[in-house]
């Protein structure tokens, strides 16, 4: 009861046509589902940037699929992440182990039916990009991409061309509202202190579509990395292809380290061998806005810095003083970056003697 | 045995050329598109050249191109058949699509076609979606593998997909029919060569409209105002690491 009246009132507070109306119809119609993510029982920081993005909207479910103890794990979680979070659902199913777009769309359908949330929303990661606009198609709705704005209940902004335009669109149909929306725009907040969200099960016996089955799960090649993940680091050093080898990126690494960061590239170094692909900075990789970027070697092609120019600080160390990523930096340094690397290491100030 | 040859339709859009620095229009209305530079979207071509090469490897007897749009779509597939496509289909319309439309004007068009394997790109560079060919599937009740890098063929009408995900790859197989959206290493498109620019001129392409494939576009989406993104403040360059290390600790305290 107390999660409704809290709802309530931030309805009132963001959606004042509908103040005199607080029936439990119009909190139906702000209520919003997030599709949660989660790795071996640990939800992921996206995921809870979703639930912030769907924190203005209303009242938040979060749907938590998977196999086996790690998605009730996951489930428990998420009952105390984030205060606007008035239920999770959980969802134990082998057919969702792994991100299947075919069983994923039809549980969205399912849950979506049983809910009927205003809005179904996810992280723009891979997983959400996938599932989600299938899901959508199945219900004949569309979905806004990468939002990174919430103006109103129906009205969004979000990046195009690369992120060199903002367009503010508003969905005008009838039925709920999916979205994907970009996690670096919405900060991911503190966990919830207060009584933890009810969970309940779906069950998923009543599903059934001649999709799944068409397609299986083979297998995975995962890159292990002891640093913070790329997408929501603090600081993240990133190398273009001007670091010549894959074996020179160990001087990225050991300067992200010091740091305390992640490591980050551009599509060049990545086409070039030297790093895999899920390190790529950019439109078409992953978008990061840690507080300190630093740009080694990276020319700044329009599709690069679309993926890092919403960073608070951008350093770039590059030879050619003419190159455009020096028109995006706050500090510039044009040098050879095998002098300036490994000068920059020995004098930045190392956190483990000042803590000491 | 001999592998089943079957056809493979590509779904290719005109979009502003990757190196053209966009403005936005003055009205907020959109980006200018007068006098700039056009061509074929780059994860379409990469899309493209994965069909042609099944076709040249003996996978695929038929690839089509299909793009939809106003009547400059068709210098689009007109690229595409001179890349080697063997026929091209333009769905005609001036109503302004959004990827549900084009998912359900691609679904009639695939249930003309019937093909095997439906390719789209991950994504368009102009509206950065990213959904077209997951709808599409949905729509079809076809498997997908999006943002795929690589692509194999197994001998029960199947084929398998390495995907780009966010921890690193994935390998799916799937069932054919199915859809496929391409990342950007899964192939180097080639270029049109001037023989083949002209043999394209003598290559088929068929014009259709939403009305004769039955989808009904329905308006569920407005684009209120397009603007820049705000501008970042011009930054200082830096003489000496020192510099750069005193300014990251004292001025901007990143460090």
């Amino acid at each position: 009861m107390f999660r409704f009246g809290l709802a309530a009132a931030r309805n009132r507070r963001l959606f004042p046509l509908r103040s005199s109306d607080s029936s439990l119809c119009s909190l139906r119609l702000a209520s919003t589902l997030v599709v949660g993510e989660h790795e071996e029982g640990v939800l992921k920081a996206s995921t809870l940037s979703a639930v912030a993005a769907a924190s203005a909207l209303g009242d938040v479910s979060v749907l938590v699929g998977g196999f086996g103890p790690s998605v009730h794990k996951a489930a428990t979680q998420a009952a105390s992440a984030h205060s606007a979070i008035s239920q999770v659902l959980v969802v134990d199913w082998e057919k969702v182990k792994h991100e299947l777009a075919e069983p994923w769309a039809e549980l969205l359908l399912m849950a979506q039916e049983k809910g009927k949330y205003s809005h179904v929303l996810a992280a723009s990661s891979s997983f959400g990009k996938n599932i989600v606009p299938r899901a959508a198609a199945l219900l004949d709705q569309t979905v806004v991409s990468d939002v990174i704005k919430v103006v109103d209940e129906h009205t969004f902004v979000r990046p195009v061309y690369a992120g060199n335009a903002l367009s503010t669109v508003k969905y005008t149909g009838s039925g709920p509202c999916f979205m994907t929306i970009r996690p670096t725009a919405f900060p991911a907040g503190q966990a919830s202190a207060g009584t933890p969200a009810p969970i309940a099960t779906l069950d998923t016996g009543t599903i059934k579509s001649e999709a799944i089955g068409r397609s299986e799960w083979v297998g995975q090649h995962v890159q292990r990395s002891e640093r913070p993940e790329l997408g929501s680091a603090r600081v993240v050093v990133s190398g273009g292809r001007a670091l010549k080898s894959a074996e020179n990126f160990k001087l990225l690494e050991t300067l992200a380290d010091k740091l305390g960061g992640a490591v980050g590239a551009s599509r060049a170094a990545v086409d070039a061998g030297f790093v895999p692909n899920d390190m790529q900075v950019g439109q078409t990789g992953k978008i990061v806005a840690p507080d300190l970027y630093i740009a080694v070697g990276i020319s700044g092609a329009i599709q690069h810095l679309a993926g890092m120019k919403d960073s608070k600080v951008i350093v770039a160390i590059n030879k050619d003083a003419d190159c455009p990523i020096f028109q995006v930096a706050d500090y510039g340094l044009a040098a050879d970056l095998f002098q300036a690397v490994p000068e920059l290491i020995e004098k930045l100030p190392d956190k483990r003697q000042v803590s000491a | 045995e001999a592998a089943v040859k079957m056809k493979v339709l590509v779904a290719v859009k005109r979009v502003i050329d990757y190196a053209v620095k966009i403005r936005v229009k003055a009205d907020k209305t959109g980006v200018e598109m007068n006098n700039v530079k056009m061509s074929m979207n780059p994860f379409c071509e990469i899309a493209l050249e994965e069909a042609l090469r099944f076709r040249e490897a003996g996978k695929a007897s038929e690839v089509v191109v299909v793009s939809m749009g106003g009547p400059q779509c068709v210098e689009t597939l007109r690229t595409g058949l001179a890349m080697g496509a063997d026929r091209a289909i333009h769905v005609s319309t001036e109503i302004p699509l959004y990827p549900l439309a084009v998912a359900k004007l691609l679904r009639a068009v695939a249930a003309n076609e019937q093909p095997q394997i439906l390719l789209l790109g991950k994504q368009a560079i102009d509206d950065d979606a990213n959904q077209t060919g997951q709808m599409v599937a949905g729509l079809l009740k076809w498997p997908q593998a999006t943002f795929a890098s690589k692509v194999y063929f197994g001998d029960k009408n199947d084929v398998t997909v390495e995907r780009e995900v966010d921890g690193g790859l994935e390998t799916l197989r799937l069932q054919l029919p199915a859809v496929i959206t391409t990342d950007l290493r899964l192939n180097e498109p080639r270029y049109a060569t001037l023989p083949n620019i002209m043999k394209a001129k003598k290559k088929t392409i068929s014009k259709l409209t939403p009305e004769e494939l039955k989808v009904e576009i329905k308006p569920d989406f407005k684009i209120l105002e397009v603007v820049d993104p705000p501008k970042r403040k011009g930054g200082v360059m830096v003489g000496s690491v020192d510099e750069l290390v005193d300014k990251l600790k004292n001025e901007a305290h990143v460090i």
